[in-house]
């Protein structure tokens, strides 16, 4: 059967990886070549990449950055972050991304998803959503966190999958950055009302948090995160080893 | 050499650096002449495969492939690659393959049990089946490698030399004497995918 995956998420800016904790108050980590060659060795099954770079001149040294990631590392990786045009797709799978995930470019043109998944396939398009609560309904979030659009998030995100979008990263603000574990909730939501696979984002602290997501959640097929991993709190081959322990197949 | 075909299918950036880095010496190449030379062959692909095989038949470049194949130099198919060996696909229709082996590509749809996600992807584990093949002497049985894909080759039980459970078992890999093929990505599957691809360079 298909591996549950665990996936390292690299916050690239100026060339560095960054995280920040709720969005703000970013720290430089490591050098994404680094990073990206540290975790394909300790058995990530896919890395994430965010252009959090807002000018040209940070646009074109990611691009560089992903080339040189691509021609080291042989897993998949998907790029994120200042995806707005077709153009930018064919920027970054020209750099060796596999898959290319889009946020705030889907909520300014939503035929994007539909353009790319026609040209480059449904497999390779992939709609990450920041979402909130906000009194009691979830709410799609727009430019890194920051602005409510007044989306209900559950049927934007069906809307995407519709349009053709073969992946769903499902970002929960509310949980992100917190460490008391994923947006159970939250996801089982998303879940329910799509049928590709879903990437949990925000809220992992420790190793249990994972076996938690995976044992409540089946249809869940990846955990994603990034301090804990930058930070080493939690090493990727103790955590595999414990969801093996717990029945939860990884590669 | 090894001649990667390029026919204006897919991306080759990831496969490229890959052969390079088990030190494989290679040409991406579209032209008949340097594939023709080429002590063996990858023939790549993405996407649709009805555009593929279009494709390769409109540059000339399918015969040169069957006809060195038959001679003996080896071949190795990826992906969409390995689809077009075949005889047939129906994906969207029915379409002829390269027809190097026995086999047809059908749709995994109304196939697998409803509650599986359509593609197959991701990480999936390796089954080897009782047909010999030396492009596993560096891995193991049991090792994952990265699949995405919707269309799968049955009827090939002559050729079929690995399988991945999703369902049922799907055809992961082929190979018959000089002809090989990997329905998934080697160039994306870490250790395990350049070992394989290792494998073939060595031959």
């Amino acid at each position: 059967m298909i591996t549950k995956r665990i996936i390292p998420c690299l916050d690239v800016k100026n060339g560095r990886v960054v995280k920040g904790v709720n969005f703000e108050g970013l720290s430089d980590v490591s050098s994404p070549v680094s990073l990206a060659e540290y975790y394909s060795n300790a058995g990530a099954d896919e890395l994430v990449f965010y252009d959090i770079t807002a000018s040209a001149e940070g646009r074109a040294l990611f691009t560089d950055i992903l080339c040189e990631v691509a021609s080291k590392i042989f897993i998949p990786l998907t790029v994120g972050g200042g995806i707005n045009t077709i153009e930018d797709f064919d920027r970054v799978l020209k750099c060796g991304a596999d898959k290319v995930s889009v946020n705030s470019g889907a909520i300014r043109n939503p035929d994007l998803i539909k353009q790319a998944a026609m040209k480059y396939g449904d497999q390779c398009v992939v709609i990450s959503a920041d979402v909130k609560r906000v009194d009691g309904v979830f709410r799609v979030f727009a430019k890194g966190g920051r602005e409510n659009t007044g989306m209900e998030a559950i049927s934007w995100i069906k809307r995407c999958v519709d349009n053709g979008a073969g992946e769903v990263v499902l970002n929960s603000i509310d949980t992100d950055g917190v460490k008391k574990g994923f947006d159970l909730e939250m996801l089982q939501a998303v879940c329910d009302a799509v049928n590709v696979p879903v990437i949990a984002s925000g809220g992992a602290g420790c190793v249990q948090d994972f076996v938690t997501l995976f044992k409540t959640l089946d249809k869940v097929d990846a955990g994603l995160a990034a301090s804990i991993f930058h930070f080493g709190e939690v090493k990727i081959s103790d955590l595999k080893n414990t969801l093996r322990q717990n029945d939860i197949i990884v590669r | 050499m090894i001649a990667v075909v390029d026919y204006g299918v897919g991306n080759l950036f990831s496969l490229t650096c890959s052969l390079k880095t088990v030190g494989a010496d290679i040409v991406v190449t579209g032209d008949k002449e340097a594939v023709l030379k080429a002590d063996k062959i990858i023939l790549p692909g993405v996407g649709a495969f009805s555009d593929a095989v279009k494709k390769l038949r409109n540059s000339g470049l399918d015969k040169i492939i069957i006809e060195r194949a038959k001679s003996g130099v080896p071949l190795m198919g990826i992906c969409l690659g390995m689809q077009m060996l075949f005889e047939k696909s129906y994906e969207y229709g029915e379409h002829e393959g390269l027809g190097l082996l026995k086999g047809q590509v059908v749709s995994m749809e109304g196939r697998l049990p409803s509650e599986l996600k359509i593609p197959h992807i991701g990480w999936n584990a390796l089954h080897f089946t009782e047909n010999e093949t030396d492009l596993f002497k560096y891995i193991e049985e049991n090792d994952c490698v990265y699949f995405v894909h919707s269309f799968y080759a049955e009827n090939c039980e002559d050729s079929v030399v690995a399988t991945a459970e999703y369902g049922k078992e799907l055809t992961a890999a082929v190979q018959l004497k000089n002809i090989y093929g990997c329905q998934f990505h080697p160039e994306k599957s870490g250790d395990v995918g350049l070992k394989i691809l290792k494998a073939f360079c060595e031959k």
